[in-house]
């Protein structure tokens, strides 16, 4: 059964997902729905250390286990070059370990047998003599001098790993040194991780008689990731296909290459049948990418009217023990120079230094925008320092200071060239929907009561689409992206992109936009992502840039595909080209709309009737390299309620109001909003990865790293307004992080914001009852 | 160890190790892969089935608990062709992205709607707080459950219908 959805022109309307009728049946392929003939399976043994030295590994006892068939240790991969990896950092990284261990959890051997669970059994027979060493958990230790060295492989003797900074530093210390008012504050984002709902895993399948590599892989990059591994292991790159299928969620974990995958590789080299590695839960949290772990220190020079002058911002990133940010080459500390936020500084410096710790690698992940939710945060949250400072209302504010939709385009001090917006607008729409003067009113009254309720603003910006090849790459290559579209005799259409949806209903919006730009129905169109040996060459999903760059390549390709088109139809019509107008649906005969061929027939003409000097056919590709990124932006706003006797908050109300341009299928945008809603409420509430003293990590696993569930989750209330994006061929920006990027500063605002009769400063996420409790019973309320 | 199991109506004997997880025997014995797995301390429910009409977390049942009942499992639920209500409801109403929890919250609404013809949506959100999803923030789960309950209970097909769609337009 399927609900047909034949009508033309679907763009911007809410046209029901074509991915659903196998996802709802159980007829999804995921990962590991793979099963081939003679596949075996793989588990990996990891550290129970956090830092130690490998003395010894013994696997004779694994090895002579029951349905065994490999056991690989760091030393069998030295022999191959395989026992470290580089990374998208430009840092290397163990894949199984050899002389050492720097994270608990970290991969030191692996077994492949013939089921998961005899795989299991094995690795608890290898036994590995550990001499444990001094452990490094706190960045600003892992900085001081006689700190222990975790990464002896560098050449430099540091836990330092790099220093970056934007934005002109003697500019904003001169402002800083003559403005009337300055506020500080530190505000550390903590470690959370993005843990989707299905784990990172693979089917390796080396077939020795093709000579070639298949691998499933849960992928937001399948491209990057064949590149990647055709690099890793030197394998050729055309006989490697990487097929990234169903993903059951992404937000970022599954965008680099983990160890896992290259020990699956491995083995199925070696072994020459396919192996299967899915790890569990707690795998998955405590070793692959985390997200966030800023720890920051923002100043504001202000005046005492509230005309914010210039910002000051200084950060120590926690990048754990090997450095595999998934960022563009050139950024470091990723697109977090984007804190000046919605407001017109005068001038901005901004610098970030990173540091290895005993921990995970990761950063950049859960729908970060390569660090805009670090950067949104903090200005966010600094923002409200200085309104509680000035004694000015934070919305008035934000209102004296927002960019100024004449401004745009508006060059930011740190260098950024924002496309379009108008802040004041959406977020007067918010205010209004939200109605905030009464909240405010019956804030009062309540804190007259002795009830602490609080409203919290976030109004950000966002830089997402990345994008512009001069700046922006990936192990060098260009973030372009791509479409690949053929038009069947029939007129059905089949396209391929170089992106990966994870849940974001890519094959649904994607067929939107090719659909109205050819003028057929969205049943006409198949989109297909995730095979590299079929669709064209791309970036990936994540960081919100699918449609800023393969939804341009998916428009501009169905483009050059409609100038064929013309032509086709000319010769149909008989007419010359210059008179043949294209309505959305047809060609027609200008000043003659009864005289029209439709793009099916034409389709049918480019294969049976194809004028002379014209290719028989109708297809095109198109690999569009943007020439800026996009930046949406949104206005949000939380009123929460504090139980005096528990601490607990009560969210009661979150008005979300986006501005992402011109909306693809507003359906899945509100989609895309909830759950990026829900993912920041988690995260100002709920989510921590806290490591102790000896580098255990305390919270591997969903008993004590949370996920909201529905009982949890608020009711989220949302709008929009549409500001295009004047460069992009759609209008359309990026929106998928926005709900996350913008959130957790509203959510925290609103706790300060209640709790502010008591002249509370700040509190860092994430805001467990606990923390509130202490504070309310510090100051003598124990209600 | 020898054990029955009917599933979806199909009687099935299998020779299975007393350890493995009933969620495991149904993935890779019977090759039902539409029952997830997404964690290893019985939070996530993606792995969510019916066993003799019950809501159970498969990842926390031994196949050879299940030796002589009925299990049911998403792929079960669509009859004749038919799409049961519940999926319908869930495609309507945008309540899946990724997909990978939706079977396991498809067997928990089945078995909530068993127990609670129409629940309220506080009633929803405790029904289904065994069964964690990571896209969608739940609302759109509550509006499926809510328009396919208002379907089910409906007397005749058409009506149903209607009542669906102007629930749909009011929120």
């Amino acid at each position: 059964m399927a609900l047909p959805q034949t009508e033309l022109r679907p763009m911007g309307k809410p046209i029901l997902r074509k991915e659903d009728p196998r996802l709802i049946r159980g007829k999804g392929r995921f990962v590991d729905d793979i099963l081939l003939p003679n596949m075996l399976h793989l588990c990996i043994l990891r550290s129970p250390y956090a830092h130690a030295r490998i003395r010894r590994i013994d696997t004779s006892k694994a090895e002579a286990a029951p349905g065994v068939k490999l056991v690989l240790t760091g030393e069998d991969l030295a022999k191959m070059n395989l026992a470290w990896m580089p990374t998208l950092a430009g840092d290397v990284q163990m894949v199984l370990a050899t002389d050492k261990v720097l994270f608990q959890y970290q991969e030191v051997a692996a077994v492949v047998a013939e089921t998961r669970a005899q795989a299991e059994d094995a690795i608890q027979l290898i036994e590995v003599d550990y001499e444990p060493l001094p452990v490094v958990v706190d960045p600003f230790k892992a900085l001081e001098p006689d700190a222990p060295i975790l990464r002896e492989d560098k050449e430099k003797k540091s836990n330092h790993i790099w220093h970056w900074e934007a934005g002109d530093r003697e500019e904003t210390d001169a402002i800083f040194r003559e403005a009337p008012v300055v506020v500080k504050q530190n505000v550390r984002f903590q470690r959370v991780h993005p843990s989707p709902l299905e784990p990172c895993g693979c089917v390796a399948d080396y077939n020795p008689a093709t000579g070639k590599l298949v691998v499933y892989v849960t992928s937001q990059a399948p491209h990057v990731h064949r590149t990647a591994i055709a690099l890793t292991t030197g394998f050729p790159e055309h006989m490697i296909q990487v097929i990234s299928p169903d993903v059951g969620g992404g937000f970022g974990n599954k965008v680099p290459l983990y160890p896992g995958y290259v020990v699956a590789i491995v083995a199925s080299l070696k072994l020459g049948v396919p192996v299967k590695w899915i790890e569990t839960r707690t795998e998955n949290i405590a070793s692959t990418h985390f997200a966030r772990d800023y720890h920051m220190t923002a100043e504001i020079a202000a005046t005492e009217d509230g005309k914010m002058l210039a910002l000051r911002v200084k950060t120590i990133a926690d990048h754990g023990a090997f450095d595999a940010t998934a960022n563009p080459t050139k950024y470091p500390a990723g697109l977090y120079s984007i804190v000046t936020g919605s407001y017109d500084f005068k001038a901005a410096f901004v610098e970030v230094d990173g540091v290895h710790t005993n921990k995970p690698p990761g950063g950049v992940a859960y729908r970060c925008s390569f660090r805009v939710t670090e950067a949104s945060y903090l200005i966010e949250r600094v923002v409200d320092v200085l309104a509680r400072r000035l004694k000015m209302d934070p919305a008035e504010l934000r209102l004296r200071n927002f960019i100024r939709k004449e401004q745009f385009p508006y060059r930011s001090p740190t260098g950024w060239v924002y496309d379009s917006g108008d802040y004041e607008k959406t977020f007067k729409l918010a205010l209004e929907r939200i109605g905030y003067e009464e909240l405010r009113k019956e804030q009062k009254e309540k804190w007259a009561r002795g009830e602490f309720m609080g409203i919290g603003i976030s109004t950000f910006t966002e830089i997402v689409g990345a994008g512009p090849a001069h700046s922006f790459d990936i192990l060098g290559i260009k973030m372009f992206d791509s479409a690949e579209i053929r038009v069947h005799p029939t007129g059905k259409v089949i396209a391929r992109l170089g992106v990966r949806h994870q849940g974001q209903g890519h094959e649904t919006t994607f067929a939107q936009i090719i659909a109205e730009e050819l003028g057929l129905s969205v049943d006409d169109v198949v989109v297909e992502e995730g095979d590299t040996d079929t669709a064209p060459y791309g970036l990936g999903t994540y960081a919100s840039r699918s449609t800023p760059t393969a939804g341009a390549a998916a428009a501009l390709c169905a483009r050059r595909i409609r100038d064929k088109a013309r032509k086709i139809a000319a010769h149909l019509l008989e007419v010359n080209e210059d008179d043949v107008v294209w309505d959305g649906a047809a060609f027609s005969v200008k000043g003659l709309p009864g005289r029209s061929v439709t793009m099916k027939d034409v389709a049918f003409a480019a294969y049976t009737n194809v004028p002379d000097g014209i290719e028989p056919g109708l297809e095109a590709s198109y690999y569009y390299n943007p020439p800026n990124l996009t930046f949406p932006y949104g206005a949000y706003i939380a009123v929460v309620d504090i139980d005096k006797g528990t601490g607990a908050v009560k969210v009661r109300r979150f008005f979300a109001v986006d501005d992402c341009g011109n909306v693809i299928n507003p359906m899945i945008v509100e989609g895309q909003v909830h759950g990026g809603l829900t993912e920041g409420f988690a995260i100002a509430f709920m989510q921590d990865i806290p490591y102790d003293a000896d580098g255990n990590c305390l919270a591997p696993n969903w008993m004590d790293y949370l996920v909201p569930t529905a009982w949890d989750t608020p009711r989220w209330e949302t709008d929009r307004t549409v500001t295009p994006s004047p460069h992009h061929p759609l209008g359309a920006k990026g929106v998928g992080e926005s709900p996350n990027v913008g959130s957790p500063a509203a959510f925290v605002n609103a706790v300060l914001d209640a709790l502010s009769p008591l002249g509370v400063e700040h509190i860092d996420m994430p805001i467990y009852p606990w923390k509130v409790w202490k504070i309310l019973r510090e100051h003598g309320i124990t209600e | 160890m020898k054990i029955q199991v009917k599933v979806n109506g199909t009687l099935y004997e299998a020779d299975v190790e007393p350890r493995t997880l009933l969620a495991y025997f149904l993935r890779e014995e019977l090759k039902l892969t539409g029952t997830h797995i997404g964690c290893d301390t019985t939070t996530c429910g993606a792995c969510t089935v019916l066993l003799d009409g019950k809501a159970v977390k498969s990842c926390t049942v031994l196949a050879v608990q299940a030796n002589g009942r009925e299990v049911m499992t998403v792929e079960g639920l669509e009859k004749d062709g038919q799409l049961h209500p519940l999926q319908v409801a869930f495609w309507e109403e945008h309540a899946l992205h990724c997909g990978y929890c939706t079977p396991g919250m498809l067997m928990a609404s089945y078995a909530l709607l068993q127990e609670n013809p129409m629940p309220t949506e506080e009633e929803i959100r405790f029904g289904l707080s065994g069964n964690v999803c990571r896209c969608t923030g739940y609302m759109n789960i509550v509006k499926a459950v809510q328009s396919a309950a208002r379907r089910l209970s409906g007397a005749s097909g058409e009506a149903v219908g209607e009542v669906a769609t102007s629930g749909t337009a009011a929120d």
